[in-house]
């Protein structure tokens, strides 16, 4: 047991914990605040894994961002008060099972591709993850039509929200 | 980097059953957005342990993480205005009760 | 020139008939007119053939006569057409005359001229009308309200019996028949109110059709035979002799059976023993009626048939050979038919009763003088009697008549055709007393001086000369009760005081009347004389004897004229006599029916014969309709059968409603149908929740399942 494994271990450990809580807890604001834990694990998952600028946006725009509206969301809906009672549905065993068998199949799946067992390749010198990164979102040759796509979806949301949220003010 | 990439893959696979078992199985609609949230990043785990694990020099995976983060928030953020929209006309959030569709 | 008279001779009372019945019908005196004017056209035309008749010698053997084809059959054409030979041209003078006498006499008889009765219906008799005179009401007769209709009907009548008279050939001879038959069912049935009279007519009709059925089987019998129904072909030498040789049925040659059948006609038209039933019920008829059927046309329509058949019946039999069986059975029947008649007729207080059966014991004597051979003499008898029945006949309605006046007169309601209700009407209705004794004389057979005599004389001589004793005798015991119940009738009716106050106020009738019964009075006398034999002791060759010559010249060989004897003459004279004068002692002392020793029952219900018809036939056809076929075959079978058929649609209807098409076409199918559709809708609808999760484990659940199912059946990782 090496330390990358011990440190990944930990992480992963954080990470379905809180991820389980979420989805478990009866209060609404901390399942939300617990994403936030889970989130934070995913970006510590993410440095682990030397994507640098994709930890920090994690930590941005996830938790910065949408976290912050699901809290902002809570906010709004809290004159129903939902948190006694059961959280779950009565069939909850159900989705339970899917997931216990989905999980099942797709570690079996994974465990029987050899070509998974393997270790990382060592990162190549001299390469700036960073500019290549860039390069790569808005070079003509690369991503930038993905890029600008998503930008449309943004702008699309961004509408869309504002438009359904206000509602029909006249 | 010593560890395998299939415990990266089972870990993005346990996330990813959580955040579906979230998704079925919670009676409030904030509740089950967190659910997919938890699914989307089970997907950009996946994503990035492929790239750093198979072909680091290609941006591919990042990009692909990249537009993953861009599609999350649209879908959050016009998720939570319905959710809003619906709970000003139906006053609940419950998903269950939220059932005009229906027969 | 002589054939296109005859041809036309039979057309006007036809026409007659159409156009009272289509166009002149509410005008009495225009449809008087008519049928008399026709009446006229056809006499006229009978005179002309007559006379020139009288002028070719050998008539018999250059007859007028001529045919046209008239059916096609095959490679042959069915002739019709008319001949006058003698036999037809002296029926013809006869018919020609009593048509018209009779025509003239309904005139008066109908009291043209009279105001319409105070209740008369159609369809009854008239029965008066009150006038007011010289400041008094009284009733007086009034007209018949079927007026023109009767001239219609008595114009076909006449129609009818012209065209059998004229006619060469049996299919017309039966056209003519039977249209005689028809007219004689709707004359005696004129006034259609009476019950009786209904009854009588169709009495009439049904008597005679028997009679008719087995006559067209003989026509048939000789179409079939001999390929034709021309008499000049069936009466050929040489066609008698085959149809003589050829048996046919029952031991009888063809000629036999044929002869046999074709007289059962007779006996039905002409009234004879068994199917005389008819006659005496036709009396229901107004007078002129009873004359023309029962005197001028129909049943002399019978005797004239088969004396025209005489060749056939006596085929293979020549004079002094004993009778074959047909011509036996006609002198049978004909003599029994004379006793017969004459027996009821002595019992009879009806005055037309006692003539109607005075007619079919005449005509008795006419077939059994045929059947014994004597075919002149038949002939004979069959002119004279037409002639003095008819003046009987129409007499005896002059008697009733003026009867009927008083009746009106007095309103004494008593049944002016009793004889007993009369009396004393010689001096009250005198031309009538005359004319109606002359007519008597006639048929007693009154010596020398009136027609009968001759004519029944020239029967005795015949059947005793041919050596027919018992026929004779019958005969002449006939004669005997004719001349007995002659002069009972003219006692009772003219002779002593008048027995009631109706006959006390009698009147004689119109001259249309009374001119009739003068004409045929002068008939009945005088043509007795142009048939004396030639043998009679003191008359007989001064005048010859042209009847025997005119008439037996139609038979291909001239019969022999009979050997005069004594015998038959002597008795003759005795019956006639005798008859008349006993008729005379006895009866001008009777007032009432109870006083008359013949008044037996079994002769006043004519020997029964009425009521065993009616046991025999009548009744079990009435049982056979009313109770088998109307009851039991056709409602209890044939309506049972249709019944149970729709019964069992019925059944099977509802069955199939109920087993079938409700449980399985409409609940299980049709319902049923429904009902899954319904069930599974909305077991199905349940699937959309409108909840969102719900789709989800949903659609995850079946993807694990699919995910499962391929990689364990189907691939696999690779």
């Amino acid at each position: 047991m090496t330390a990358d494994q011990i440190i990944f271990l930990l992480c992963a450990a954080l990470i379905l914990g809180s991820a389980l809580m979420t989805v478990t807890t009866r209060k609404l604001i901390h399942a939300a605040l617990w994403l936030v834990a889970a989130l934070f694990g995913v970006a510590i998952l993410f440095a682990i894994l030397q994507a640098g600028f994709l930890a920090v946006v994690q930590v941005v725009v996830y938790i910065g961002a949408i976290a912050i509206l699901f809290i902002f969301a809570v906010m709004l809906t809290r004159r129903v008060v939902l948190d006694k009672g059961q959280q779950t549905r009565s069939n909850w065993w159900i989705p339970a099972l899917l997931g216990l068998l989905i999980l099942g199949g797709l570690v079996f799946l994974i465990l029987g591709q050899p070509d998974f067992g393997r270790t990382a390749v060592e990162m190549p010198t001299g390469v700036d993850t960073l500019r290549n990164l860039g390069t790569a979102l808005v070079s003509p040759d690369a991503f930038v039509l993905p890029f600008e796509v998503a930008s449309i979806l943004l702008l699309a949301a961004l509408v869309g929200a504002v438009y359904i949220a206000t509602g029909n003010k006249e | 980097m010593s560890t395998p990439l299939s415990w990266y893959l089972i870990l993005a696979a346990a996330l990813f059953s959580i955040g579906l078992f979230g998704v079925l199985s919670r009676k409030n609609a904030i509740a089950i957005l967190l659910g997919v949230e938890l699914m989307l990043n089970a997907v950009n785990i996946n994503l990035v342990a492929f790239w750093r694990y198979l072909d680091p020099a290609k941006m591919t995976g990042q990009v692909f993480a990249i537009i993953v983060f861009a599609v999350a928030a649209a879908e959050v953020a016009v998720g939570l205005a319905l959710i809003i929209s619906v709970y000003r006309s139906r006053k609940t959030v419950v998903a269950d009760e939220i059932d005009l569709m229906k027969w | 020139m002589e054939k296109f008279i005859i041809w036309l001779i039979p057309l006007p009372p036809l026409l007659s008939f159409f156009v009272i019945l289509l166009f002149t019908n509410k005008r009495k005196a225009l449809s008087h007119d008519i049928a008399i004017g026709a009446a006229g056209l056809s006499w006229l035309g009978s005179m002309i053939i007559f006379i020139r008749a009288l002028g070719v010698k050998e008539f018999g053997k250059h007859f007028f006569g001529s045919s046209i084809n008239w059916i096609p059959t095959g490679l042959t054409w069915i002739k019709i057409g008319v001949q006058i030979d003698p036999l037809s041209a002296v029926v013809v003078f006869f018919v020609a005359w009593t048509v018209l006498a009779i025509f003239v006499y309904s005139i008066g008889y109908h009291n043209f001229g009279q105001p319409k009765g105070d209740d008369d219906v159609a369809g009854l008799p008239p029965h008066g009308a009150t006038v007011t005179e010289h400041g008094h009401k009284h009733r007086i007769p009034s007209i018949e309200p079927m007026y023109s209709r009767f001239f219609a009907f008595i114009s076909l009548f006449a129609f009818g019996m012209y065209t059998l008279v004229v006619s060469d050939n049996l299919l017309t001879l039966f056209v003519g028949w039977e249209i005689m038959g028809l007219c004689s069912y709707l004359l005696i049935g004129f006034w259609f109110g009476k019950p009786s009279a209904r009854d009588a007519a169709v009495k009439a009709f049904m008597t005679t059709r028997i009679g008719d059925v087995f006559m067209l089987l003989g026509i048939a019998f000789v179409y079939s035979f001999t390929g034709s129904l021309s008499f000049s072909e069936i009466l050929k030498p040489e066609m008698l002799r085959a149809l003589s040789s050829t048996s046919a049925f029952f031991g009888l040659s063809a000629a036999g059976i044929i002869g046999l059948l074709l007289f059962i006609g007779t006996v039905g038209k002409s009234a004879q023993w068994p199917l005389h039933v008819w006659l005496p019920d036709a009396m229901e008829g107004p007078t002129p009626v009873s004359a023309m059927i029962h005197a001028a046309t129909m049943v002399s329509a019978g005797v004239y048939m088969i004396i025209r058949m005489f060749p056939l019946i006596s085929a293979g039999w020549s004079e002094g050979m004993p009778l074959n069986t047909t011509m036996s059975v006609v002198a049978f029947i004909g003599a029994f038919t004379a006793l017969f008649g004459a027996t009821i007729a002595v019992a009879q207080n009806d005055i037309k009763r006692v003539l109607a059966y005075s007619t079919i014991s005449q005509l008795g004597f006419m077939i059994a003088a045929l059947g014994i051979g004597a075919y002149v003499a038949a002939a004979f008898h069959l002119v004279t009697h037409a002639f003095f029945k008819a003046l009987l006949f129409l007499g005896s309605g002059s008697v009733i008549h003026g009867m009927e006046h008083g009746v009106l007169h007095t309103s004494d309601h008593i049944d002016p055709q009793d004889m007993f209700n009369m009396g004393g009407l010689r001096r009250k209705m005198p031309i009538t007393f005359w004319t109606f004794m002359i007519g008597g004389f006639a048929l007693s057979g009154f010596p020398v001086l009136t027609a009968g005599f001759w004519s029944k004389d020239e029967i005795f001589a015949a059947a005793f000369g041919t050596g027919h004793l018992l026929i004779f005798i019958t005969l002449a015991l006939a004669a005997f009760l004719t001349a007995f119940y002659t002069m009972r009738q003219i006692t009772l009716t003219f002779f002593g005081d008048p027995r009631t106050k109706a006959a006390k106020h009698a009147s004689e009738t119109p001259w249309t009347m009374t001119l009739p019964l003068i004409v045929l009075a002068v008939f009945a006398v005088g043509f007795g004389w142009v048939g004396i034999p030639e043998h009679f002791p003191g008359l007989g060759g001064l005048i010859p004897n042209w009847f025997h010559e005119f008439v037996g010249g139609t038979l291909v060989v001239l019969p022999k004229a009979v050997e005069f004897n004594w015998i038959p003459l002597i008795t003759s004279l005795c019956v006639a006599l005798g008859g008349l004068l006993f008729g005379w002692l006895v009866y001008r002392k009777v007032k009432s029916p109870k006083q008359d020793f013949l008044q037996i029952p079994v002769l006043m219900n004519k020997w029964y014969f009425d009521e065993i018809y009616n046991f025999v036939f009548v009744k079990p056809a009435y049982w056979i309709a009313e109770k088998f076929t109307s009851l039991y075959m056709d409602q209890k079978v044939i309506d049972g059968l249709l019944h149970s058929v729709a019964r069992f649609s019925l059944f099977l209807g509802y069955a199939f409603r109920t087993y079938f098409d409700k449980p399985v076409i409409n609940e299980f199918i049709g319902d049923g149908t429904g009902n899954v559709v319904k069930a599974s809708g909305s077991g199905l609808r349940k699937i959309q929740a409108g909840r969102i999760q719900y789709y989800m484990v949903v659609s995850i659940a079946i993807l694990v399942i699919f995910a499962l199912l391929y990689y364990f059946l189907i691939g696999g990782m690779k």
